[in-house]
């Protein structure tokens, strides 16, 4: 990292030291304190997850429940809460149903598993029929948890979402009544169709497909709490305005527009309210609130350079946002009548916030040591708002940035240039089970769906 | 052929003899057989053969024992001209029919596109309006993260205000940001780049609805090398005429 000189004083100097110093004494328990708020427990229950077996020969089983199986899998790896008992430690014979459980062999060392699912898949004319179970191996008479049937088309498609389906099944009934979020979309900012266009995929990077065809330049997507409508910025000829997609309709439908420019627009959980950023007051940029079909915008705050507002999920009652009012920019917190305007960040470049869904953490990108000559690094970091503690999410270098959570809290996708150029990742909040979601084109400004 | 059809032709051969038959002059000696009728001839011939667009040709024919003469389907005399001007190539048909039988001629025409025309020699190249506009208002550049004027942006505008006025010129100010900050954050600061030259211009004395701001944060830059030379080339406002 190239040192260039820095316009702080000596005595900033220190104090920056000593931040560093308090912050990484800190660290310990700022990280157990966030842990629970992300709902990351410490009771994990030990799960065994054996492929589902073949119910029959037909050409297109097998490759199907080899989808079926590997979704399976990563759905309940990815969730966050469950202590996925290794392969190797599998007995030889699996149970494709109930009848042919041996619950000891699971319950038992070396598996020692306390949960355990199972099942068998078979397509049959044309229609691809999954049963799947869940059940408690370690108490005795090994009781069933779960009993599922599906029925779909037979296509990878199908088998994709139900496993999924299933899966969700699974984290529900296991991971503390939070749903699951196998079904979930992440909407985001890609550049392969020639331009900036929003395009959407599923959580775990299957079915990227382009949503806009805007011809020009769309930027920071918003889905909204229903899934029906997406919000984001597009230039027009002469200006940004705030545009709506009807996911419903296919098509833009409209939402009124302005003489100055529009960016960065944020729905309320309630899906009644939608924030932005416009200039159609002062010529600078300003946070505006207006009802979800874009009416009564009313002005919030008065800074310079105030974009990226984000609500509050849980209470709808305070707005985070960015604003360069004292220099570089910072994280800012308001009542969302715009009143109590409290700081919460003091140094560096500070920027993205992103609220969690129970309300108690702000995701954001961070550069620490920001200045002219410093290739700026940025990472994620995550506040614990109440206590103000920080802990850092990614540590490996390059511009990690657009933080946004997953619905169950536990997740968060950003975009990274660690490959070389911008791309979508995800990783749990604890740091662990990184994966890199897209790799063509330039890929930016990730949005998790709400459910 | 079936056994009616066959049966009918039988019928009319039969008649068409008995007409015949019957036209015949009756018991007298056979006249002389009619002089076979004159060869029916037809000529077409097209001037010039091939034309531009929008220009004509004469078509001009002649025909011999031909009492019934049309040209692609319409009467005209057994011989004469007549003026054309297909828009695209086209083969005339004279038909001409006689006692002795019918005769077809063809002409025709080719049509080549409009030849561009010379073009007249350029007058001494003025100054456009753009091409001053490009040499007077040229960009001015930022610091990092930084909106305000520096001295040699504040002089450029100063002299840019003077052409402005003097030309009632319309301005769209566009602010941009380098690639090292974040999307949403750099089109803020781009918009406070283009407000900054805005409210210099209108201290120089522009009248604020002559100017238009629009920021392209990082979203449209100049150049895309991790240095500090191209990062100041993208720290700019830029100018653009509006007409």
């Amino acid at each position: 990292m190239v040192k260039e000189k820095r316009n702080g004083t000596g005595k900033s100097s220190l104090l920056l030291l000593g931040f560093m110093l308090l912050g990484s004494f800190l660290s310990a328990a700022a990280q157990d304190r966030i842990k629970i708020e992300l709902n990351m427990g410490q009771e994990r229950p030990r799960l065994a997850v054996p492929d589902f077996k073949a119910a029959n020969g037909d050409p297109q089983t097998a490759p199907l429940n080899t989808v079926f199986n590997q979704v399976l899998w990563n759905d309940l790896d990815n969730a966050g809460i469950f202590d996925m008992v290794a392969k190797s430690f599998y007995p030889s014979q699996t149970p494709g149903q109930p009848a042919e459980l041996q619950a000891k062999a699971w319950g038992d060392p070396p598996p020692n598993a306390g949960v355990l699912t199972f099942g068998s898949l078979g397509v049959n004319n044309g229609k691809v029929d999954v049963q799947g179970w869940l059940y408690d191996v370690k108490n005795p008479g090994a009781p069933q948890i779960l009993g599922k049937q599906y029925k779909e088309d037979a296509t990878p498609d199908m088998a994709r979402m139900i496993a999924h389906r299933f899966a969700d099944e699974i984290i529900a009934r296991l991971g503390s009544g939070i749903a699951g979020i196998a079904e979930s979309q992440i909407y985001f900012v890609s550049t392969r169709s020639g331009n900036k266009e929003i395009w959407s995929m599923d959580y775990d990077g299957a079915n990227q497909k382009q949503i806009t065809k805007l011809g020009s330049i769309a930027l920071s997507p918003r889905i909204s709490p229903d899934g029906s409508r997406l919000a984001f910025s597009g230039l027009t000829r002469d200006s940004w305005q705030i545009m709506m997609y009807s996911l419903e309709l296919g098509r833009t439908v409209a939402f009124p527009r302005n003489a100055g420019d529009n960016f960065s627009p944020a729905w309320a959980s309630d899906g009644t309210k939608i924030a932005f950023a416009s200039t159609i007051h002062s010529g600078l940029s300003e946070i505006f609130v207006a009802d979800a079909n874009g009416a009564g915008a009313r002005r919030l705050s008065t800074g310079k350079g105030d974009v990226s507002p984000v609500f509050n999920p849980k209470t709808n009652g305070q707005i985070a946002w960015v604003s360069g009012r004292t220099g570089l920019p910072q994280i800012y917190v308001m009542d969302a009548d715009g009143s109590n305007v409290q700081k919460m960040t003091d140094q560096g470049y500070a920027v993205s916030p992103a609220w969690s869904p129970n309300g108690l953490l702000l995701a954001f990108a961070w550069v620490r040591n920001y200045g002219p000559g410093v290739l700026g690094g940025s990472d994620i970091y995550l506040m614990d708002i109440a206590s103000r503690q920080i802990i850092q999410l990614t540590h490996d270098g390059g511009r990690n940035d657009f933080p946004s959570w997953s619905p169950d809290g536990r997740h968060i996708v950003f975009q990274s240039n660690r490959t070389g150029n911008e791309q979508i990742w995800s990783v749990l909040a604890d740091g662990t089970h990184l994966q890199q979601l897209t790799r063509q084109g330039r890929n930016s400004q990730p949005n998790w769906s709400f459910k | 052929m079936n056994k009616s059809k066959s049966n009918r032709i039988v019928v009319l051969g039969v008649l068409a003899f008995l007409m015949v038959a019957s036209g015949c002059k009756k018991k007298q000696p056979a006249p002389p057989p009619p002089p076979p009728p004159k060869a029916v001839s037809a000529t077409l011939s097209a001037n010039p053969t091939s034309i531009e667009a929008g220009q004509s040709a004469t078509l001009t024919w002649s025909t011999e024992n031909a009492t019934d003469v049309a040209l692609d389907g319409n009467k005209v005399d057994p011989s004469g001209s007549q003026t054309v001007s297909p828009t695209q190539t086209t083969t005339y048909h004279l038909t001409a029919k006689g006692a002795a039988g019918t005769q077809e001629a063809t002409a025709q025409v080719s049509v080549t596109p409009k030849a561009t025309p010379t073009p007249t020699p350029a007058p001494t190249p003025t100054v456009t309006d753009d091409q001053l506009f490009a040499q007077m208002v040229k960009d001015i550049y930022f610091d990092y993260d930084k909106a305000d004027l520096r001295p040699d942006a504040q002089q450029a505008l100063a002299q840019a205000a003077q052409v402005i006025k003097q030309k009632g010129w319309k301005v769209q100010i566009e602010g941009n940001c380098d690639d090292r900050g974040s999307t949403e954050y750099n089109l803020a600061l781009g918009e406070r780049r283009a407000d900054s030259a805005k409210q210099a211009l209108i201290r120089d004395g522009i009248s604020a609805d002559v100017l238009k701001t629009i920021s392209y944060g990082k979203e449209k830059p100049q150049c895309t090398d991790q240095n500090e030379d191209c990062w100041q080339k993208n720290r700019r406002d830029h100018f653009s005429l509006l007409h």
